[in-house]
């Protein structure tokens, strides 16, 4: 069983590495993306201390579903998903190693990149590590919840656009407690831990049903 | 082992064929138990209530917009509810009607939420001053908004019916966790730690006549729902089951006629 789930992972990583652009661009539209926010809104400190840890989630929200499109696709479009769905293990175990890899490809960077982007926004040092910790465990549910709309969009025209309108009202929970961890670190540090608390609890409940719910919807996609 | 005579029964109806003359036959009466129900609440709304609700500082006459944003507000979770058990009874027992009923539901679900979000802007310029607040049932209310416009979108964006219809089943069924959210956006234990715009409610301290004619448009437009997707759903299986030869008969019928 973890036999199959390393092999998987190290193959879509193996892949994403061959052609790294796919990797850096998610990286680079994420670093953009929050860069242009002080040149719209004025370059005062104190509006981007307020405005920093939204801007930095909302755009790794926008990242994380820029990548998703990929997730399946390329296996989808060569035949490789098919003789998945085929094999004897499990598919949401197999689709839970590629849910990894496309974390460890696209959420895990955003996570490296974060305190750069936080001096960006003239955030306190206590601040950018609770902003570590928050985008630590929320990319991963991004990606976890974004597989089953792109399990479910599959091969289907125009849908990138139709992805964003399945999935961004399900990511609502992840930026309104990720980002008010990071608001409530310029409190109190104490108070940031019912933010992190909870977000652990997505990152267990998707964990738990977001492999099930992609491997029907890829099902029921490819059928 | 045979089937028991009830079951075989259930599933009678679940064939379009014998639904579909049912369902007509059902339409007038949600049709006029929608109007008596909606004339009596209405009535009784605007004159066997008191003209202003609340102590200290109480709302005057506006307060009677309440008899259509709770009603339109409680309908919309309820019909989601609804929705995505006629979805996950398509995806066990690979019914087709089933498929249909959620697809029909949508739009009217889609309806009541955008009408309490309407009614409640129009209640929340008089009496909060702003017709907009981030307030958490606002919040998700909106977000049962953006969920009933992705199913409807997915189902519309695949061609194939059978995919379109199980997709979206799933979608919805994953969307499921925002009605708990919703419901209980309100649980907040102290109000002067969380702002809420949207306070606990309890049904019993409610004034007699005002509870009365609450429930009374709500029991309306419950059964408008059940017209409309009646008659929404009459069109989907004439649209899908065009091929066989029921229908053929049927618009051959009408046409003579």
């Amino acid at each position: 069983m973890l036999r199959v789930f390393w092999c998987v992972l190290l193959r879509d990583l193996t892949l994403a590495l061959r052609r790294r652009t796919d990797v850096l661009t998610t990286l680079f539209f994420f670093i953009i993306v929050v860069s242009l926010f002080p040149l719209g809104v004025g370059t005062e400190r104190q509006i981007l201390q307020i405005l920093g840890p939204g801007v930095v989630w909302v755009a790794a929200l926008l990242a994380s579903m820029l990548a998703l499109e990929r997730l399946f696709a390329a296996d989808y479009e060569d035949g490789t998903l098919e003789q998945m769905v085929l094999t004897a293990q499990p598919l949401s175990l197999l689709v839970l190693a590629k849910i990894t890899a496309h974390w460890l490809l696209t959420g895990l960077p955003l996570v490296l990149i974060a305190p750069l982007v936080g001096m960006q926004y003239h955030l306190s040092d206590d601040a950018i590590l609770i902003m570590m910790v928050a985008l630590l465990l929320g990319t991963p549910v991004l990606s976890l919840i974004g597989a089953i709309g792109a399990a479910l969009t599959l091969g289907l025209r125009g849908g990138g656009i139709l992805l964003s309108l399945l999935i961004l009202p399900l990511y609502i929970p992840v930026l309104v407690y990720g980002a008010g961890a990071v608001t409530a670190s310029g409190i109190d540090m104490a108070d940031t831990r019912p933010y992190l608390a909870l977000l652990g609890a997505f990152l267990v409940a998707a964990l738990t049903f977001a492999p099930l719910a992609s491997s029907a919807a890829l099902k029921i996609s490819i059928e | 082992m045979t089937p028991s005579p009830m079951a075989s029964n259930w599933f009678r109806f679940a064939a379009p064929a014998s639904f579909y003359p049912i369902a007509g036959r059902l339409i007038p009466v949600f049709w006029i138990l929608t109007g008596v129900c909606l004339l009596a609440g209405l009535y009784w709304g605007f004159f066997q209530t008191p003209d202003q609700l609340g102590g200290s500082n109480a709302q005057k006459e506006y307060y009677r917009i309440i008899f259509i944003h709770v009603p339109a507000a409680w309908m919309s979770m309820w019909l989601y509810v609804v929705m995505v058990a006629w979805a996950a009874i398509g995806l066990v027992f690979n019914t087709r009607l089933s498929f249909m009923m959620a697809n029909a539901i949508a739009p009217t679900g889609a309806i009541f939420t955008f009408l309490a979000l309407w009614t409640g802007s129009f209640w929340g310029r008089p009496s909060w001053g702003t017709y907009w607040d981030w307030d958490p049932r606002l919040t998700t209310e909106l977000i049962l908004f953006f969920m009933y416009i992705g199913y409807i979108a997915l189902h519309s964006a695949i061609d194939d019916t059978r995919r379109a219809d199980r997709a979206a089943a799933l979608l919805a069924i994953v969307g499921l966790v925002m009605v708990p959210l919703i419901f209980w956006s309100v649980n907040c234990p102290d109000p002067n730690q969380c702002a809420a715009l949207h306070q606990r409610s309890n049904l019993t301290q409610i004034e007699g006549n005002i509870l009365f004619s609450m429930l009374a448009v709500t029991f309306g437009f419950w059964m408008y729902s059940f017209a409309t997707t009646l008659m929404r759903l009459r069109s989907l299986i004439l649209t899908r089951e065009a091929d066989n030869t029921w229908v053929q008969e049927l618009l051959v019928k009408g046409h003579r006629a």
